[in-house]
């Protein structure tokens, strides 16, 4: 026994070794650590200007870490907290107040008076929040319009309605002008050329108005008389555009990389709308900015450092470098920068536009306005309806948490609970039978135990702890006793099988659960049936063919069903063009949107359960067939008197095991539909994730949710058939 | 007779070529995305590249951070988690999946039910307590605290799984040996590993692919470049602002080969090592 302890230990020693042995770089002077999420090229912009400061200081080094953009908020709020943040980080003036919300930022402090005078004080003002200044502004991003100079025939059109009257002399398939639709970021600025704003000072949703609805028919009419692209997704913007088959695109400086030296266009201001009294499109712009974490190991540095990048050298070599378009304004005058038109063309209109509203609930406009634009556009509400709605679920998803409870009853319970569970183990072991059998386990846990201990400690304690926040809610993670399961499974005082319900999202699941089980058993047994005939050629390569899907990443493959399914892009419409079918709207319907993602996970799973089938069917012993075949029973007798009866001992773990996957497979619904339609096919874990995530990092709400998939999970099991494998030994 | 038989194998061809088409065409379609020069292709039916260049492999590939090769650093990173993944992940479940198997004791029903539990519970309220564990260790930034989770939330299964292989090895063989003079221990190195080869190699490459594959974590708790998972690089690349497809699906392919190498490999064993399995609860 010890000999195997030793081992194991030895073995474990050696896997950590193997870990430890790559070294790694050992700090040289005084190091600088900058997070920040840019991609490549803005990287560039960034590198070129930390190199001017770093030859300014010699004794100091910057280290640049890039992260995934979509990992970076939390990736913060993990690790400002907990004393593992940057000295310093560039992130976008609109996540400004969750920060302060959650104290991860430190006070910037006063800006020095050169840098007052180089900076736009609105840009500055943007980066201030209840009345302190928190980060210096580096640069900003908002859209534009890109204008195609062949199509337009170089004549400049003022309004949308003179792009609009375009479409009578464009052939077919071209549009007049085309953005991201279906998207409030992109659309807003038609919201505003009406006067409608989305949000108010005070953080309400205020885009439920008559001029909101005005704003978001005039949308639906572009749509529906061809002017505008429908479903138009940010691939289909670029490749329109850079195709020629449309007049004019609104898009970020992003698209700018991607256009063929060969296509000549200008960039200008967003037009104004006739119909709207003259209105001004104005998009909203995004403020990088320098922002110093709480606790920051550096500062004073990391002040420095800011307001170098931020400053008219610094910016000068973001702006070359890495086409940046920065905030300071004696950069424009630096010869250089002023002479790329292009840059000069997105700061002009990145100035017209409107700094994105620093609120806390900011973040819930998007959710409920996408859904209410792509309902109205799929024709399914009037602007009006579509609106009130969407501020409904915006009230929803920012009401406030549930008020502080008194958790002296819970902590009584809890303790009251231990000291039984105590008192229970203590007299068992005074039975002499028990501690007998204790005795007799004692070598049994000479094996089991080390492993027992690893995943309690660090897979169950974390589970445990986990679901202990869903007793917690708000920012400051207060004791709200059960409120949030209250809410969860009473729909938060809303109509128990209405939108976003907990019980509808559960029919959502099963339904999901039970169709993707039914094909991959179907398919796999199907499958593993034919490959086990022994007369078919080329067996090994049909089954090595077969598990190929399994051994790609499921992230991979959900992303690439999601571009098949494009409605203009994609590969399925393409091939169902062929068949002269006309293109189908996959995210427009639940049936479809469903399809989809079953689709993707139906080609994700059913190698496994080929596989397991392919195992159980070589341990069915052929003397069974042979009796069969003496009796005379056809080859369909004998599928459902033997093969199938014999392979269920085999297979039913695994359908367990299969339905307990599918039911949390969170990657396919998340990339693949994404919820749509209008989040008709979230399933539970889906929305787990959102709340988690999206939904104003409401972590104890979504705990709940988890803890409610857990005891379902647990339930069904439970109840399912319990089946000892005869066969199996 | 003959005629029937012939149609029959033409029909089961048919039927797996269809199969085969349904399993490999996403894949085509990020081998063309991957191999087309610039952004992605128009529409269009067939998985083809719209021209050939390697542009994409190239951007991924030859990735640098000043003079370092940084995604060599990153394809080791993955490499050696990976790896280490699966052995501490197999060290840990073979003697306890062994000793389920062979033994009865006090709390085994109640142990393997919280075990299976685990794996209903849906990760998303796990990430913060986990980041906090690891930082109580001291062990965040690291590749070993990777480890440490990525292997510990492989046990549950890697331990039904291969409890099911051993349950299907005869106790005779044990008991054989050791009436020979070996010890319980011994008998399990010598005589009851090797009969469980096909089981642990194909679940060391269950548990290879959780590492290998995993995003949220490791981009939770790795904060340097030069400690990155090529999921997290991947991610980068399909990122919403600044999507690069053609990257994306360069670097897919990068990822994807080894653990279809790794498949090959193991093809024979995937069946075997299946079937004496089987998850029981």
């Amino acid at each position: 026994m010890t000999e195997r302890a030793a081992r194991t230990a030895a073995l474990l020693a050696m896997a950590s070794l193997v870990t430890l042995a790559v070294p790694t770089p050992a700090s040289a002077q005084e190091t600088i650590v900058v997070w920040h999420a840019y991609g490549e090229s803005e990287e560039a912009g960034l590198l070129a200007a930390v190199a001017l400061f770093e030859r300014a200081h010699p004794d100091v080094h910057v280290d640049l870490v890039a992260s995934p953009f979509g990992a970076f908020a939390s990736r913060l709020r993990n690790a400002i907290p907990t004393g593992h943040g940057p000295d310093l980080f560039i992130d976008a003036h609109n996540r400004l107040p969750s920060f302060v919300d959650a104290s991860l930022l430190e006070d910037f402090g006063a800006l020095s008076p050169e840098l007052t005078a180089d900076l736009p004080p609105a840009l500055v003002g943007a980066l201030t929040y209840e009345g302190t200044l928190y980060g210096v502004p580096l640069s900003l991003k908002s859209l534009a319009l890109y204008v195609s100079d062949e199509l337009a025939m170089g004549r400049t059109l003022p309004s949308l309605e003179d792009y609009a009257a375009l479409r009578r002399e464009l052939p077919d398939g071209t549009y007049a002008i085309a953005w991201e639709v279906d998207s409030t970021y992109a659309s807003v600025a038609l919201f505003h050329a009406y006067g409608a704003r989305v949000l108010d000072e005070e953080g309400r949703f205020a885009a439920a108005t008559p001029e909101g609805d005005a704003a978001l028919a005039e949308l639906a009419r572009l749509v529906a008389d061809g002017s505008v692209p429908a479903e138009a997704s940010g691939d289909l913007v670029r490749d329109l555009f850079r195709s020629g088959r449309a007049v004019a695109a609104i898009s970020g400086p992003w698209l700018a990389p991607d256009l063929p030296a060969s296509l000549h266009y200008h960039v200008l201001p967003l037009p104004i709308v006739h119909a709207a009294d003259d209105g001004l499109m104005v998009p909203y712009s995004t403020i990088d900015a320098a922002l110093i974490p709480a606790g920051s190991p550096h500062p004073e540095l990391a002040r420095e450092l800011a307001a170098f990048l931020a400053s008219p050298a610094g910016s000068i070599a973001r702006a070359t470098a890495g086409h940046q378009i920065v905030a300071s304004v004696s950069a424009w005058h630096d010869p250089g920068v002023a002479s790329d038109e292009r840059l000069v063309a997105f700061h002009d209109a990145a100035l017209a536009a409107m700094p994105m509203p620093t609120h806390p609930h900011m973040d819930s406009v998007f959710g409920p306005m996408d859904r209410a634009i792509r309902k109205v556009l799929r024709g399914d509400a009037t602007p009006h309806d579509a609106l009130a709605e969407a501020e409904h679920r915006f009230v929803d998803e920012t009401r406030p948490a549930p008020p502080l409870r008194d958790p002296t009853f819970a902590v009584v319970a809890l303790m009251l609970g231990l000291f039984a569970a105590l008192a229970m183990v203590t007299s068992r072991l005074r039975d002499p039978a028990v501690r007998a059998s204790l005795v007799r386990s004692m070598p049994a846990y000479g094996w089991v135990m080390h492993a027992f201990v690893a995943v309690g400690l660090l897979v169950v304690l974390p589970l445990a702890v986990g679901a202990m926040t869903s007793l917690y809610a708000g920012q400051d993670l207060h004791y709200v006793g059960l409120a949030n399961y209250f809410d969860i499974l009473t729909n938060r005082g809303g109509d128990l099988l209405g939108h976003g319900s907990f019980w509808l999202v559960l029919g959502v699941t099963v339904l999901w659960t039970i169709t993707n089980v039914i094909f991959h058993v179907g398919i796999g047994i199907g499958l593993a049936l034919l490959l086990h005939r022994p007369t078919v050629k080329l067996r090994t390569l049909y089954r090595i063919l077969l598990v190929v899907p399994w051994a790609v990443p499921s992230y991979v493959t959900a992303l690439a069903w999601r571009g098949m399914f494009h409605r203009q892009l994609g590969a399925i419409n393409a091939i169902l063009a062929v068949f002269g079918v006309e293109p189908v709207s996959w995210f427009a319907h639940f049936s479809t949107a469903f399809t989809a993602n079953l689709a993707t996970n139906v080609w994700l799973g059913f190698p496994f359960m080929m596989v397991v089938t392919l195992g159980a069917l070589t341990s069915i012993p052929k003397d069974l067939y042979e009796a069969a075949d003496v009796d005379g029973a056809s080859a369909f007798q004998k599928l459902t008197r033997i093969t199938l009866p014999m392979l269920r001992p085999a297979l039913l773990p695994a359908v367990a095991m299969g339905a307990v996957w599918t039911f949390n497979m969170f990657n396919v619904v998340f990339l693949v539909s994404a919820g749509e339609p209008d989040g008709s096919t979230e399933i539970l874990v889906s929305e787990a994730y959102r709340w988690a995530f999206t939904r104003g990092h409401q972590v104890g709400y979504a705990a709940a949710y988890a803890v409610l998939i857990f005891v379902i999970l647990v339930g069904l099991t439970r109840a399912l058939p319990r089946e000892r494998a005869p066969g199996a030994r | 007779m003959r005629a029937k038989s012939l149609a029959t194998g033409l029909l089961v061809h048919a039927v797996l070529l269809v199969a085969v088409i349904f399993a490999l065409y996403p894949v085509l379609w990020v081998i063309a995305l991957a191999f087309s020069p610039g952004v992605a292709p128009e529409a269009h039916a067939l998985p083809v590249p719209s021209g050939f260049s390697l542009e994409h492999f190239a951007a991924v590939l030859g990735r640098m951070d000043g003079d370092r090769w940084i995604f060599g650093m990153q394809l080791a990173n993955s490499s050696i988690v990976a790896a280490a993944t699966a052995t501490v992940a197999i060290a840990i479940a073979t003697p306890a999946a062994y000793g389920l198997s062979r033994f009865d004791f006090v709390g085994k029903r109640a142990s393997l039910s919280a075990m299976l539990a685990t794996q209903m519970f849906p990760g998303v309220a796990a990430s913060v307590p986990l980041y906090l564990l690891l930082n109580a260790l001291d062990l965040l930034d690291t590749r070993s605290g990777l480890v440490l989770v990525y292997a510990t939330s492989a046990v549950p299964f890697a331990m039904f799984q291969l409890r099911g292989a051993f349950d299907a090895i005869p106790k005779d063989l044990e008991e054989a040996a050791m009436v020979d003079g070996a010890t319980r221990f011994g008998a399990f190195l010598r005589v009851v590993l090797p009969a469980a080869r096909p089981a642990i190699a194909v679940t060391a490459l269950f548990a290879f692919m959780t590492a290998w594959n995993e995003f949220a974590l490791a981009a939770a708790f790795l904060t340097r470049e030069d400690l990155y998972t090529l999921p997290i690089l991947l991610q980068g690349y399909a990122s919403e602002h600044d999507a690069n497809l053609g990257h994306f699906a360069a670097g897919a392919l990068a990822v994807s080969i080894p653990v279809m190498a790794l498949f090959y490999v193991l093809q024979r064993q995937l069946i075997s090592g299946l079937t004496a399995g089987g998850v029981k609860g």
